[in-house]
């Protein structure tokens, strides 16, 4: 019985660090612009592709091996520079004074857009990236084998959800993106340049999905469609969480985790359901979700 | 002298011009009277998704391949002379992503604007049970290619409608016999497949024919994980924790290769004996990488499994050659439709005593007939006459070979179409239930 509470606990906090990473970068935008973004799966599909490409090219030279985890940030970093500016500049912020749905509409065009686009740049053929995956060995819990990677996987989720916490609340940039949050207007009015934090946060957003993606690509076969998948789970942590929410999200993730990971052992067929079990249970009582505020609305 | 050199300069174009027109080899061999100028063809594959990578290209590049060579005629035989009967096929391609709404309203644009002959598609069994019915109110011959599931021609009955391949029963039968065959004392069977009609009907199918087969067999895991779910850290645990002797899973594509990255380093296939059904897709694509005794199978007679005929070895080597990998399952599977089409047609024309044939006519040549493969001998023995049977083999991967750049199988073992197909007029599931009446295994 311990045996199989460690094992959900273990498999849970894996699925749950994958799930954070995907989702971080979607409640930060969110949370400072405002922003519902589908095209967050793109960004997630773009970091793995750009990660897949990289790693395959440092494994084709004879280099350190351990090397190739760099490869990883190095895409997502790519990802957030070239990407987050193009799109906040170049779409997004003539959306930000319409309907929020014209800012849904904007974001799933550009979605399609990416999608086409992977499709030109890389093919349909699937990219294999695994060398990070099978480079750290395997650690056993128990009876059960896991690879270091998937430790690498939780670490990584929690360095960066600190670092992002960290810089939200103790930095001066932060503070400024937290003022903006409250209170555009005033920000604007007290001298604050706007539009140079929202290319800041939506680009700091960017290079999150990015990792997301850059983390995935060496445990999957990196393919078109992968986008679109992780896109509605990423929501689904996000809105469990309350919209723009680092805390929630986090909480949302481990929810989702747990919970799914005791589904799958105890009742496999639930898998499917749980999710959506969670987020219905959570936003019959909490209807903002679990670290939702409510919104002052002003005349 | 310069003027003279400019005219022999504009002749000498002229000649090229008209050379480079009209195709090297091009027959111009007299057609049937009665014959259209070409047979246009819709060729409905996933051209974009995630089944366009292991399927809908493969599939596609195949049709492109046949089509060049075989309106050139330049294939072994039966399939040496051009076109139909002499006359080419021209195809129209469509993408099969969209869902099986937008599959029926592109069947009647190809139907009614297109004016395509007939059309060989589909992938996805949603999308083959949501055509079928079009297709027979549309009048147009249409040929299932590759889609798995067994309830077209059990269900219903159709004229204009057609599967050259078979259904997904041959892989839960053939595996379940296969099972028996490397493990007779297997006790313990757990299952992981993908959460929809595919999966669920994969694993009932195999569950079910296993225990008829070996009632003392349990069920100790069923995995259903979302379909492209990518991530199957939890699964790989829960397997690992139930400790089966015996897996089974219809994973296919990102899923399929995902898992095999994702459990291999953490030894599941050394715990437990694990079957993909449609594991051959990832054989030339992971080479080196898939691991060792692995039962892997491709719904069919295809691939590595194929018979070493001339047919297939020319199949095969023109496919790689143009492509640079070899054919997978869904490319054998189109090519099956095609011929399947050409060996239909040519019946009808010659028992239409030279006479292109009407409709009909194709329909009563194609109705139990038998045509050369590359996987063999394909036989429209069951659904009336409009359902193929195959073979179906299975095999266990072993060492990886650097020259053909894939993993050799070994224990490779073919279960003949009598064996894992039912008779015609019965129901795979009474099929199975009843213990597999009239069944002719080796």
């Amino acid at each position: 019985m311990i045996d199989t509470l460690v094992v959900i606990g273990t498999d849970g906090l894996i699925y749950a660090a994958w799930l954070f990473l995907i989702a971080l970068g979607l409640s930060l935008i969110y949370g400072v612009l405002r922003v519902l973004n589908i095209a967050h799966g793109s960004f997630y599909a773009l970091g793995a592709y750009t990660a897949a490409s990289l790693i395959g090219l440092y494994g084709r030279r004879d280099l350190w091996p351990y090397g190739v985890y760099l490869m990883i940030p190095l895409a997502a970093l790519a990802v957030g520079v070239v990407v987050g500016p193009l799109v906040e500049r170049g779409i997004l912020r003539w959306m930000y004074s319409r309907e929020p749905v014209y800012q849904l509409l904007a974001t799933y065009a550009l979605f399609l857009i990416f999608e086409d686009l992977t499709k030109l740049v890389w093919g349909v053929d699937p990219i294999y990236a695994y060398a990070p995956y099978t480079l750290l060995g395997e650690v056993s819990i128990g009876d059960i084998t896991y690879p270091g990677y998937s430790l690498l996987l939780v670490g990584t989720a929690v360095v960066v959800g600190i670092l992002v916490s960290v810089f939200i609340r103790r930095t001066r940039t932060g503070r400024i993106i937290v003022a903006m949050i409250e209170d555009p207007e005033m920000s604007m009015a007290l001298g604050i340049n706007v539009p140079r934090m929202s290319v800041l946060a939506f680009s700091m957003g960017t290079v999150l999905a990015g990792l997301g993606g850059a983390m995935t690509a060496p445990m999957i076969a990196v393919m078109p469609g992968m986008g679109a998948e992780v896109i509605v789970l990423a929501f689904a942590v996000v809105v469990l969480g309350g919209l723009g929410s680092l805390e929630g999200a986090a909480v949302g993730a481990l929810l989702i985790g747990l919970l799914r990971a005791a589904a799958v052992h105890l009742f496999p067929v639930l898998e499917l359901f749980v999710i959506y079990l969670v987020m219905a249970l959570v936003l019959i009582l909490r209807p903002r979700g679990l670290w939702g505020r409510m919104e002052v609305r002003r005349l | 002298m310069s003027r003279r050199f400019s005219v022999l300069n504009i002749f000498i174009l002229i000649n090229i011009l008209l050379l480079a027109s009209t195709p090297p080899g091009s027959p111009q061999a007299p057609t049937p009277p009665g014959a259209p100028a070409q047979l246009k063809v819709g060729i409905v594959v996933f051209l974009s998704g995630a089944a366009a990578a292991p399927f809908g290209v493969p599939a596609r590049n195949a049709a492109e391949l046949l089509i060049e060579q075989l309106n050139a005629g330049s294939g072994p035989k039966p399939y040496d002379r051009p076109g139909i009967g002499g006359v080419p096929l021209r195809a129209v391609y469509v993408d099969e992503a969209g869902g099986a709404e937008r599959q029926v309203a592109e069947l009647r644009r190809l139907v009614l604007e297109e004016k395509v002959d007939f059309v060989v598609g589909y992938i996805s069994s949603a999308d083959c049970l949501a055509v079928a019915p079009v297709a027979e109110e549309l009048k147009v011959l249409t040929f299932l290619f590759d889609c798995g599931t067994n309830r077209i021609f059990e269900d219903r009955t159709y004229r204009y409608v057609f599967r050259t391949s078979a259904h997904q029963v041959i892989d839960s039968i053939g595996l379940a016999r296969y099972l028996l065959r490397v493990r007779p004392n297997v006790r313990t069977i757990a299952g992981l497949n993908q959460n929809y009609a595919w999966g669920q009907d994969s694993w009932n199918t195999f569950r079910d024919a296993l225990l008829k087969l070996k009632p003392d067999v349990k069920v100790v895991s069923e995995q259903f994980p979302k379909l492209f779910a990518g991530e199957f850290s939890t699964e790989i645990s829960a397997l690992l924790a139930a400790r089966p002797e015996f897996i089974h899973s219809s994973f296919w594509g990102g899923d399929l290769e995902g898992f095999t990255i994702q459990m291999t380093p953490r030894g599941l296939h050394r715990r437990s004996l694990i079957a993909f059904t449609p594991g051959e897709t990832m054989l030339p694509r992971l080479g080196r990488d898939v691991p060792p005794g692995i039962i892997v199978g491709a719904r069919g007679p295809h691939g590595p499994f194929a018979p070493n005929t001339p047919l297939n070895q020319w199949f095969v080597r023109a496919y790689r050659d143009r492509y640079g990998i070899r054919p997978v399952y869904a490319s054998y599977h189109m090519a099956q439709a095609l011929l399947g089409v050409k060996a239909a047609f040519e019946k009808a024309l010659a028992a239409n005593e030279g006479q292109w044939p009407t409709v009909d006519q194709v329909i009563a040549a194609l109705e139990y007939l038998e045509f050369e493969t590359p996987s063999g001998p394909i036989r429209m023995a069951i659904g009336k006459g409009h359902q193929a049977v195959e073979p179906t083999a299975y095999g266990i991967t072993g060492p990886y070979d650097p020259q053909q750049k894939e993993v050799r199988l070994t224990n490779v073992v073919t279960f003949p179409a009598e064996c894992v197909n039912p008779p015609d007029g019965v129901k795979s599931e009474d099929w199975i239930r009843q213990g597999f009446p009239g069944a002719r295994c080796p």
